[in-house]
């Protein structure tokens, strides 16, 4: 039985690319992303991992490299953040349309400029229209037990997509958690060897990558968005797996003390522990809050996310994103229109915070309970609400 | 020419084609010519990887391809990358036991503005990393695929639509960037250039890259009529005159010793080459002659250093 061990979460994300057994990593350095990558090399150096290590010149060739990589049937990974994300920008698009399982942990930080080394969503939120899966993880453990698990969904025939495990710069990615790593041998009962179903191969030669005229690019586009919006089964499924196995439980939408709750927060990736506490507070306090904690991105979970909202009176959202010149967060406006056509659904509030490193205290999530209330009471001509801003 | 054509052509090509007939490629193309002369000699235990460009549209609107071996397409800038990811991948799947040791060649193509241009940095990763695969460029002096555009390597004085000759210029206004130098720059075992016009060298060079163990790099001069604005029927006459003027001369670069690949005793003028192409018809006397000025001195430059060379390589 694996042991709860103590570890840098970068370190222990690197270690569970290793426990996927991977063929290939591809990676290009870039803080805070670097002890991931760093610690992979040493593990191929060290021949704890049997695997070729691309050293690449951007990220662009990262990524690219992972196509080319997992084209001829290797279980390929890398890991990234901001500027290194939005330099790859254009080649997700081909890992995704590609069918390419590729697995990628992006560290969040801010995109410049100003340059900012730490962490907010921006780097995420820009690329959600990519096709890849996308979830968000709050502590070590979960990052972990996501990265097995994005090579069990991704390379399901059923799915055929690539994953994205973000988790949040530094203040996740550089803490040293109680985390358990799973045995070698129960990674290898878990997840099935990658067996893609058509490798490039002298063999069985096949054209990948064909230039579609406008008479098949829709049906192309449309079987896309029809396998990402059906992977939802196949990740429900991988959890319900993993909970079987491992014993740790993982949902899309997870909802935290909302019985009876008439106000919920919402919050993504490692801001969420803090919001658990703030929350404790406020229920100590008779207060009658409760949290969404949203964990999968993309493909959006519709479903759940309505059933999780349905009874409150305030939904306040915290976006760590700012669309600029739109409606606010991305986060907060996906769920609007998730909310659009429900009968009863709550009166949402979207706040942005927590931009390139902003602390979020559990003060701060009680202040923007206090606002969130009384915004929803009175109203407002502005869309969503820049936190904690000195204007 | 066409007496060397006949004595050796049917007898020793083979009549396998990787790259089929049928393509959509323009009339009188030599890029084409010069893919499906490569792909012959690369035979059918390889995988192409082939950037944006001319020969990815030709060769691949769904749902026809022109490629019987495994073929894939990404993006323009990225094809030296997918390659590295490719024989790596190769690599550890076959260390690793999940795929048999077939000796698998990987092979990139791309144009000369997915090479020098927007390709560069991935190229020279590639190469710096000592991947062992062959990058063939095909060189046909320009973006031809959108429109004929300059590119780094379009040679000086070549009208372009975006370097178009005027009353205030003369065209192409820098000169070609040497792309094999770089190559050769890298340190890396083989590099070569080539011409279809020279059907059998192109064959031989393209085999010898592929036996060499590391990055090999083959720089393949491609005359198109479209964008060269020179007759259809004049494409093997074209390329030969860049070789024999010394504007494009062939070589080889083996672990760093260059070879010449054919004894020019004497250049043709570069006159008798230029006069053949529309892209150079506004060219006055004194440009042309600044052009074999420089064409002399670099063709000179090249002798030396494949004197200086050992012949043993």
């Amino acid at each position: 039985m694996a042991k709860r061990v103590g570890l840098e979460v970068s370190v222990a994300v690197g270690d569970a690319a290793k426990l996927a057994d991977v063929d290939v990593v591809a990676a290009y350095p870039i803080t805070p992303q670097t002890h991931i990558v760093e610690h992979l090399a040493e593990l191929v150096a060290n021949g704890e991992l049997r695997a070729a290590y691309i050293p690449v010149e951007s990220e662009h060739s990262a990524m690219s490299a992972c196509l080319g990589a997992s084209a001829v049937g290797a279980r390929t990974f890398t890991a990234t953040a901001s500027q290194g994300l939005e330099l790859m920008h254009e080649v997700l698009y081909v890992a995704s349309a590609l069918r390419l399982p590729i697995v990628m942990a992006v560290v969040n930080r801010a995109l410049s400029a100003p340059i900012s080394i730490w962490c907010d969503h921006s780097d995420a939120m820009a690329v959600r229209d990519s096709g890849w899966i996308q979830m968000f993880v709050e502590n070590g453990q979960e990052a972990v037990d996501n990265v097995i698990c994005a090579f069990r969904i991704g390379e399901d025939r059923r799915v055929l997509l690539p994953v994205m495990i973000h988790l949040d710069g530094f203040s996740l990615s550089h803490v040293i958690e109680p985390i358990i790593l799973p045995e070698q041998s129960e990674v290898a009962r878990f997840l099935p060897p990658y067996d893609p179903p058509l490798p490039l191969d002298p063999e069985k030669p096949v054209t990948v990558g064909a230039f579609a005229p406008p008479f098949i690019y829709t049906e192309v586009k449309w079987a896309q968005e029809m396998t990402l919006e059906g992977a939802k089964e196949v990740i429900l499924e991988c959890w319900r797996e993993f909970a079987n196995t491992f014993g740790r439980h993982y949902s899309p939408v997870e909802s935290y003390r909302t019985e009876g709750a008439k106000v919920l927060l919402m919050t993504m990736g490692s801001l969420s522990e803090t919001a658990m506490v703030a929350v404790d507070k406020m229920r100590d306090e008779g207060k009658e809050v409760g949290l969404i904690k949203l964990r999968l991105w993309r493909p959006f979970p519709f479903a759940e996310l309505r059933q999780a909202v349905r009874d409150a009176e305030v939904l306040i959202v915290l976006d760590r994103a700012l669309s600029f010149g739109g409606p606010g967060g991305p986060v907060c406006s996906e769920v609007k229109a998730a909310l659009y056509r429900e009968a009863r659904r709550p009166e949402v509030v979207g706040f942005v915070g927590g931009l390139g490193g902003r602390d979020i205290s559990m003060a701060d999530f009680e202040e923007m309970v206090n606002q969130g209330i009384k915004l929803a009471e009175a109203g407002s001509e502005r869309e969503f609400e820049i936190f904690g801003v000195r204007e | 020419m066409m007496e060397t054509m006949a004595v050796h052509g049917p007898g020793i090509i083979t009549e396998e084609e990787p790259f089929t007939p049928g393509h959509r490629a323009c009339s009188g193309c030599g890029e084409a010519l010069s893919v499906r002369l490569a792909a012959k000699a690369i035979g059918n235990n390889a995988i192409i990887v082939n950037a944006t460009g001319c020969m990815e549209v030709v060769a691949s609107p769904f749902p026809h391809t022109s490629w019987r071996i495994p073929w894939i397409h990404t993006l323009f800038e990225n094809t030296a990358a997918v390659a590295s990811g490719a024989e790596a991948g190769l690599r550890a799947l076959v260390k690793k036991g999940k795929r048999p040791e077939k000796n698998v060649k990987v092979v990139a193509l791309a144009g000369d503005g997915g090479t020098s241009d927007i390709g560069l940095q991935a190229l020279s990763g590639a190469l710096e990393r000592g991947h062992d695969l062959v990058y063939i460029c095909l060189d046909n002096e320009a973006y031809m695929n959108t429109g004929i555009q300059r590119s780094s390597a379009t040679p000086f004085g070549a009208s372009t639509t975006t370097s178009p000759a005027g009353r205030e210029s003369l065209g192409q206004v820098t000169w070609k960037k040497n792309l094999p130098a770089i190559a050769v720059a890298h340190d890396i075992p083989y590099v070569a250039t080539a011409c279809p016009s020279y059907h059998r060298d192109l064959m031989k060079k393209v085999a010898k890259a592929l036996e060499v163990k590391g990055p090999a790099y083959i720089h393949v001069l491609s005359v198109c009529p479209v964008g060269w604005r020179c007759a259809t029927e004049d494409t093997i006459k074209v390329g030969r005159l860049a070789v024999r003027t010394g504007v494009f001369p062939l070589y080889e670069v083996e672990n760093g010793q260059y070879k010449l690949s054919l004894t020019l005793t004497k250049l043709e003028p570069v006159d008798s080459y230029l006069k053949l192409q529309g892209r150079f018809r506004h060219l006055t006397e004194d440009t042309i002659k600044i052009i074999q000025e420089r064409v002399n001195r670099e063709y000179a430059k090249l002798v030396e250093m494949a004197s200086k060379s050992s012949p043993s390589g």
